[in-house]
């Protein structure tokens, strides 16, 4: 009798863990990831700012330099060519959306506004981090499992100071001056598209940019921009730099999956920001 | 003793639920060529790696000069650092630099030295490893072995006092090993610094080590000299050496020093009580069958290393060895490379009579052809089209089973005569 009510006794007491466990363990799950997410903010935090740290000096300069051409430079045509095409369709778009309402001349505004406060910050800096972020994450995961960054150690080189430092101050750099171009293309587009091939006078295009649009509005859009590449950069360095901890995979796979995580995740954190930021600057 | 230069006191490293290194304890001491030896995934390169601080021990303490690292300053610790250099076992060579660049990035990262006075040193280490063919070629377009040698060529750019290698040799060719353990070993005599090697090469890693510290599960089983490893009575002798040494003989011809002794020796076969486990002792030979040992040496290993390189030196004690013992070996007699320049052959159960004939036979094919091969395989390997003259002697002791073999190397060394010269003025 006294093994059966034991048996029964611990029947209930598994009943009753187990109902305990389903519901704690979804609290669990939330819990652990919103650590592990608190966690891997702060680790990231912390590798910004060595970086930061280690941004001036004789011999950064040339590293530097190197890096905006690389970030910079080389995204030029694909810049040019988003922005042209975004222009354009948005000139499209707003001519006829506009005419409806009688108000085609604002055609300007709506196309130079919309790019220079929203889409030339958030496309380009998209663009860079498919372009120029994927590589790097790439690069750097590269050279964390084969060695090259425990190379640097034994070599008395800080791997931040020489590897990643460069790559977020030539991020910071290259990002606004791509915006900039971004911008003067798609308003580029929007008058192709509004202009040169729906009739809409070339002057009125032009004046209503110039009465629309402030400084304010193109400074907002530039500190956007360094917002972004902060956040690019340090997130592909980042993850690229940490490869080989990854739990989920070993070796190439892991820095294929670093990559991916790299873009993923500043995709996601641009477009959260970019509300953040127009937030706080309204 | 002096105080050792590197100390490990209780050791013990984890990786998870994996254990590398339990309590390990070990010294290595200020000036000499340290080598680990140990299976593959023994934890030897993790070793290394505490050393140069990129792991921290989980248990246990470092001592660098006798002061634990972990008490250390980090200026400290920053100096003690800056004087070791590590060779990495897969090179870790920046694939996006040159060679060139690759060995001047030290200087240029960690010093304030002029752009043509690293330029010397940096030309200076290739001309020294033989890398001025690839001096503008990337990593990843270069051969094996040049990339062992870029990797040698940076870590002792900035002249450290302490160089760690990990498995220097991995991927070379026998000729090469030898020809990078040889570089190993004159540099270190040259610039006087501590070596730490993990390598499996073995015997040749013998020749120029000072100590040995072999890693066996988890622990260090021995340290000491070559010479006392050859009478370690562990498992690990027969584990590990022995699979080591049966892969020598198989790629260079040439038996191992352990395996030679034990070849100089009867073996009798005995078997334990009930469990049918065999087990080999070696004991002396029997009195009365003398036998004979010839020794060769090769007189000017070190001017064909200055005119032609490492590579064809190493050739060309490799191709005299093989020739030696296709020789030898047909009528029963057994070969080894006892010194960097020296190669010992045991005719077992002979007199000196019939080994002087034996030799005499050998010096003839020798001279007509023999010379020939030699230098034909060292000008294949040569990094300049120049000829170097060179001698090899020849000499035969008898011994009987009481004598010391080593006491017989030293009478065949005494009898030795020029038995080929190599002369460059009239071809031969």
């Amino acid at each position: 009798m006294a093994l059966t009510a034991d048996i029964k006794g611990g029947s209930e007491n598994e009943i009753k863990g187990g109902a305990g466990l389903l519901v704690s363990r979804p609290f669990a799950f939330i819990g652990r990831n919103a650590l592990g997410w608190i966690n891997r903010l702060g680790a990231a935090a912390i590798f910004l700012c060595m970086a930061f740290l280690s941004t001036i000096g004789r011999k950064q300069l040339s590293k530097t330099v190197q890096q905006i051409y690389y970030i910079g430079a080389r995204s030029i045509t694909i810049i040019m060519l988003v922005s042209l095409f975004t222009g354009m369709v948005l000139g499209l778009q707003s001519y006829h959306s506009l005419l409806k309402f009688g108000a085609s001349g604002a055609v300007g505004s709506l196309v130079s506004l919309s790019l220079i406060m929203e889409l030339g910050p958030v496309l380009t800096a998209i663009m860079i981090t498919a372009r120029a972020g994927s590589a790097i994450a790439a690069e750097i995961g590269i050279q964390r499992i084969s060695e090259q960054i425990d190379a640097l150690h034994t070599m008395r080189i800080n791997p931040i100071r020489y590897l990643i430092s460069p790559k977020i101050t030539a991020a910071i750099i290259s990002f606004p001056l791509l915006t900039a171009v971004f911008d003067l293309i798609g308003i580029l587009g929007g008058y192709i598209s509004a202009v040169v091939l729906l009739g809409l006078n070339g002057g009125v295009y032009l004046h209503s940019i110039n009465t629309y649009v402030v400084m304010s509005d193109i400074t907002n859009g530039f500190v956007k921009s360094i917002v972004f590449a902060i956040i690019v950069a340090t997130v592909c360095c980042y993850q690229g730099y940490f490869a080989h901890l990854r739990k989920d995979s070993h070796g190439a796979q892991a820095v294929g999956l670093a990559t991916t995580s790299a873009v993923v995740t500043s995709c996601v954190l641009i477009l959260v920001s970019d509300y953040v930021v127009t937030s706080l600057l309204a | 003793m002096d105080i050792p230069l590197i100390e490990f006191k209780n050791v013990t490293k984890r990786f998870g639920t994996k254990t590398v290194l339990q309590r390990v304890n070990l010294q290595i001491y200020e000036g000499q060529i340290t080598t680990i030896i140990g299976l593959s995934g023994s934890g030897k390169s993790v070793m290394l790696k505490h050393i140069i601080g990129l792991i921290q021990p989980d248990e246990g303490a470092i001592y660098f000069r006798g002061k634990p690292i972990a008490e250390m300053k980090k200026t400290e610790i920053a100096a003690a650092f800056a004087q070791i250099s590590y060779m990495f076992q897969g090179n870790a060579l920046f694939d996006s630099l040159t060679v060139y660049d690759n060995i001047a990035l030290p200087l240029r990262e960690t010093t304030n030295l002029k752009k043509a006075e690293i330029d010397r040193r940096v030309m200076n280490r290739i001309e020294q490893t033989e890398l001025s063919e690839a001096i503008y070629k990337y990593p990843s377009e270069l051969s094996g072995g040049m990339q062992k040698r870029a990797a040698l060529a940076r870590a002792l750019i900035t002249d450290p006092q302490i160089v760690l290698f990990d498995e220097p040799t991995t991927g070379q060719d026998p000729v090469r090993k030898n020809a990078i353990l040889g570089m190993i070993a004159q540099y270190q005599k040259k610039f006087n610094f501590t070596a730490i090697l993990v390598s499996h090469e073995i015997p040749d890693v013998y020749f120029i080590s000072n100590r040995v510290l072999a890693l066996y599960d988890r622990q260090i089983v021995f340290q000491g000299t070559p010479e006392e490893l050859e009478n370690f009575d562990h498992p690990f002798m027969d584990e590990v050496i022995s699979s080591l040494e049966s892969l020598q003989k198989e790629l260079t011809g040439l038996y191992s020093k352990r395996q030679f002794k034990v070849l100089n020796h009867v073996q009798l076969e005995h078997r334990r009580k009930p469990n049918k486990v065999s087990h080999v002792q070696i004991e002396r030979r029997k009195s009365g069958e003398s036998y004979c040992v010839v020794v060769f040496t090769l007189s000017d290993l070190d001017a064909i290393i200055s005119n032609l390189g490492y590579d064809a030196a190493q050739e060309a004690i490799h191709s005299m060895g093989v020739y030696i013992d296709k020789n030898f070996g047909t009528i029963g007699g057994f070969s080894m490379r006892h010194k960097s320049n020296e190669i010992i052959t045991v005719l077992p159960f002979s007199n000196l009579e019939e080994a002087e004939n034996i030799l005499k036979n050998f010096v003839n094919d020798f001279q007509e052809q023999g010379l020939r091969d030699i230098w034909t395989e060292t000008q294949n390997q040569a990094s300049a089209d120049k000829c170097v003259d060179f001698v090899i002697r020849a000499g035969v002791a008898q011994g009987q089973p009481i004598d010391e073999i080593d006491s017989i190397i030293q009478s065949a060394k005494s009898r030795q005569t020029e038995i080929g010269r190599l002369h460059c003025a009239a071809g031969e």
